[in-house]
């Protein structure tokens, strides 16, 4: 099989610089081990032939030491294959030919970097592209909020593993004033968004990613509850594909609905919210549960770009006088003993929200009637808190009694207030 | 799959959407790419901003200049990652080239040298991202879990002798890095025979 002579093509290959092997042991940079032939044996060495008949090796033909080629030069199979290889590339010169490319070929495999991209780069390259040719059709600047949070939560599922896509995540939120919590995991969130994005898509249009599953009302809860009782196994990573395409669409399709678009309705069961303001809440939504999933998994998340911040804050203190008139209704709020009636538009009794950090502000909430005007002048309150810090506590992740909020005031309008933020959560 | 070679759908459309000048689209090319062009850069020039910079300007070129790109050539991405190439050694070279000047280290030849191996080490990178996914994942298990053929046949369920096939063309593909084709053109089946 292999001519003692043959050996040059081998020896030319080990000394032309291939990828390095040193860490394997028993491939050393020197000659491998020959396995001697049964009767080149003793006229190489001298020694006195061994007792037993040689172990019974493999016979290896043409076709399997060709096929052997690519793992032996990952050094991927047995001692055996390798010797039995190795013998034949001293007489195969094409056989040789090829394992001296595959072996350069290992060297050039790189573990891939960590592509952590910084999510902040997305942002600064759109926009210099924009500047350098203004869009003809822009994302209108209330969706821009969206599309970078559900940018940055497919940044964080890139390099998810089946163990990440399982992990178990808590949902929490208000109902009443109760802590309410639902047990899921990362890829039910990301059903969770898919079915509640979808109450968007289906206003504008687009496909209903629930498809013929019945949802006993089309509220955020029910139709998430509906998803996930239609699929027979538990979410898995293939959820991402459908909740990123509709994301984009989402997006895509806002852009052409132009600068009125932004006023239509968007049913959400109980409540409709205009269009610009359901795709601030869709974004705030993405990015509460993109920390609930970081969590989860134990990555760092960090908050949203303080101007897609301040809006998401300018959001919910503009829903706050209406939650407040909820609870009141609900029995939950204080029937307000020294409440005054205004007239629609009229300036009323406020309290002054001031948020702190970058994305800040300030916002007069009045606090009677959804209807009156925050007014300085009719200042009751004011109630100093950190934007983040409250965004999660209108997402139901921070107790209204344990918001870590400076306060100066009338106190029951101050809890009425922190309790009609937590009372924006729902699941 | 038999189709291979007709840019998918998804491209064209795409390359309708840039040149109408739709900002959603450049976000969903962005999102498709970024990663793609970011880690090639990175793997030709070693440097975080400076791979940043290069994504900044491929983007800004596609976006500038939607009709540089023919469908007809083939899949954008490959046309991205050509670009992103192109751009990258270019920077390279001027870096070095610069740096050659000022403080007169190393030889022309040197700097030739460090610009092509680093040509050829993007060129594997994007040879291992694109090539099929069976085949990649044999060259994982083999390469980085350090497995042997026989084990990544049992942890893909497939034959041993499929195992070993998908080394071996997994490896010829990547070979064809060193092939001093223009930067970034399919890695096709160069040496798979």
């Amino acid at each position: 099989m292999s001519g003692p002579d043959a050996s040059g093509a081998y020896d030319d290959h080990e000394d032309d610089g291939g990828p390095d092997h040193g860490d394997e042991p028993g491939r050393g940079p020197g000659r491998p081990p020959r396995i001697p032939m049964p009767r080149a044996s003793v006229e190489d060495n001298g020694l006195p032939l061994p007792a037993p008949p040689p172990p019974e090796r493999p016979v290896f033909e043409h076709p399997v030491l060709k096929s052997l080629l690519g793992a032996w030069a990952l050094a991927a199979c047995s001692a055996e294959e390798a010797t039995a290889v190795e013998e034949h590339l001293g007489s195969c010169g094409a056989c040789a030919d090829e394992a001296r490319r595959l072996r350069e070929a290992v060297g050039l495999l790189q573990r891939p970097e960590s592509l952590d991209l910084d999510p902040g780069l997305r942002t600064r390259v759109l926009e210099t592209c924009l500047e350098r040719r203004p869009p003809r059709i822009p994302v209108p600047e209330w969706a821009a909020a969206y599309d970078a949070e559900t940018a940055r939560l497919d940044a964080l599922l890139q390099d998810f593993g089946d163990a990440e896509w399982h992990a178990p995540v808590r949902l929490r939120w208000f109902h009443g004033d109760e802590a309410t919590t639902r047990r899921t995991t990362v890829a039910g969130v990301i059903a969770h968004l898919l079915s509640v994005d979808g109450l968007v898509a289906v206003a504008l249009g687009l496909d209903d990613p629930l498809g013929d599953v019945p949802s006993a009302r089309p509220t955020p809860a029910e139709r998430t509850e509906a998803f996930w009782r239609a699929s027979h196994f538990p979410p898995t990573r293939a959820v991402r594909a459908p909740w990123r395409e509709q994301s984009h669409n989402l997006v895509r399709t806002v852009s052409f609905t132009g600068g009125g678009g932004g006023r239509m309705p968007i049913p959400y069961g109980d409540f409709d919210l205009p269009l610009h303001d359901a795709m601030l809440d869709r974004a705030f939504e993405c990015w509460v549960h993109a920390e609930d999933i970081a969590d989860a998994v134990d990555y760092p998340f960090d908050p949203p770009s303080p101007r897609h911040l301040h809006r998401m804050i300018d959001l919910a203190a503009r829903m706050l006088p209406t939650a407040l008139a909820h609870r009141r209704q609900a029995g939950l709020a204080a029937p307000a003993h020294h409440r005054h009636l205004v007239a629609a538009g009229e300036p009323g009794r406020s309290l002054r929200l001031e948020i702190e950090g970058s994305g800040g502000g300030e916002w007069l909430i009045p606090l009677d009637s959804p209807a009156a005007k925050g007014s300085a002048e009719h200042e009751v309150a004011h109630v100093a808190l950190d934007g983040v810090e409250f965004c999660r506590l209108a997402a139901g992740h921070v107790p209204p009694q344990e918001a870590a909020a400076g306060q100066v005031g009338d106190r029951e309008a101050i809890r009425d207030v922190l309790f009609a933020a937590a009372s924006l959560s729902r699941m | 799959m038999a189709k291979r070679d007709v840019p998918p759908r998804w491209d064209r459309k795409m390359q309708q959407r840039l040149a109408r000048g739709e900002a959603a689209a450049l976000g969903e090319l962005y999102d498709r790419f970024a990663s793609l062009v970011h880690g090639l850069a990175h793997r030709v020039l070693g440097d975080e901003s400076a791979a940043d910079r290069i994504t900044r300007e491929v983007f800004v070129h596609v976006w500038e200049h939607p009709d540089s790109y023919d469908p007809k050539d083939g899949p954008l991405r490959t046309w991205v990652a050509g670009l992103t190439h192109r751009l990258a050694v270019q920077r390279l070279r001027a870096t070095e080239t610069a740096a050659l000047a000022r403080d007169g280290s190393g030889t022309a030849e040197e700097l030739e040298q460090r610009v092509r191996s680093a040509a050829v080490a993007a060129r594997a990178d994007y040879i291992v991202q694109s090539m099929p996914v069976p085949l990649r994942s044999a060259l994982e298990r083999a390469y980085f879990q350090r497995r042997d053929y026989r084990q990544a046949a049992a942890d893909l369920g497939i034959t041993e002798d499929e195992a070993r096939r998908r080394l071996r063309l997994g490896l010829q593909l990547l070979s064809t890095a060193h092939d001093t084709e223009a930067p970034g053109a399919p890695p096709g089946s160069g040496g798979a025979a």
